[in-house]
């Protein structure tokens, strides 16, 4: 799975799972960026064949109904949909 | 956002026709004129990459057989609306939001999973009135729910304007 990667302080590992055309999505990756944290992230509408396959096998695991934004905070927790309170609570 | 995406003035007259097809019928769109725009950007980027304008919130399968519930209105606007003031992407809004009462907000995913579609499908079960006593068979917009009794669905819903493989036989 190729991840993109944005620099930033680090607070763990932090995955965004996101759609290039999604309004709440670009939200999410601005209020990370507001908050200056290090994240890596996919779009996953722009992934093809295998590599999409991998990417929704692996999105299963946090979020069964592959919705987006999924962020997923240190491979333990997920949060769905732009949460701002949830994830400034996780990465503030 | 793409930074290859639709020109500016596609973007505008999209939202023009946009907006007033959906005063005249009761709708309304996001109020925040510049993520609207940029949602109707997404849809027309989606157009262009699937040959139909998927919802920007949701990833699309490529096929439209699979995706006609989720072409912009989704078959997911109008009971979102009713049970929390937005659709899912936040592009059409209720008057509550409109005027500011009530806060926009991201809200859950209602499409069920692929699986529970196909399974939802194959389970269709007729209401118990008898057809054959009608002199038309009924079609009901899965989008509006505009009902119309007639031989064949209208080519565009009068109200919602989506196409007509939108409809369903409702009697």
């Amino acid at each position: 799975m190729k991840l993109e990667h944005v620099d930033g302080e680090k607070k763990g590992e932090i995955l965004l799972f996101a759609l290039s055309t999604c309004g709440w999505c670009k939200k999410t990756r601005l209020l990370l960026e507001e908050l200056g944290v290090d994240y890596d992230y996919v779009y996953v509408d722009l992934t093809e064949g295998d590599e999409r396959n991998e990417v929704i096998e692996n999105l299963k695991k946090w979020n069964t109904s592959l919705s987006f934004p999924t962020l997923v905070v240190n491979n333990d927790k997920s949060i769905v949909g732009f949460d701002k309170a949830s994830i400034e609570e996780a990465l503030g | 956002m793409s930074s290859s995406g639709p020109d500016d003035s596609l973007v505008e007259d999209y939202y023009k026709k946009l907006k007033e097809e959906a005063e005249i019928s009761g709708y309304h769109l996001n109020p925040d004129e510049e993520f609207t725009k940029e949602l109707l950007s997404s849809i027309l980027v989606n157009q262009q990459r699937y040959g139909y304008g998927a919802c920007p919130c949701r990833l699309a399968s490529g096929k439209n057989e699979e995706d006609l519930d989720l072409i912009c209105p989704c078959d997911y606007r109008d009971p979102d609306l009713d049970e929390y003031g937005a659709c899912y992407c936040g592009l059409y809004v209720s008057g509550e939001i409109l005027r500011g009462e009530k806060e926009l907000r991201s809200i859950p995913e209602r499409r069920p999973t692929l699986d529970e579609r196909k399974e939802a499908a194959g389970n269709f079960s007729d209401v118990g009135i008898s057809a054959s006593a009608l002199p038309f068979p009924v079609w009901r917009c899965r989008v509006c729910g505009y009902l119309c009794a007639r031989d064949e669905p209208p080519e565009v819903c009068p109200i919602c304007k989506v196409a007509k493989e939108r409809f369903e036989r409702f009697l």
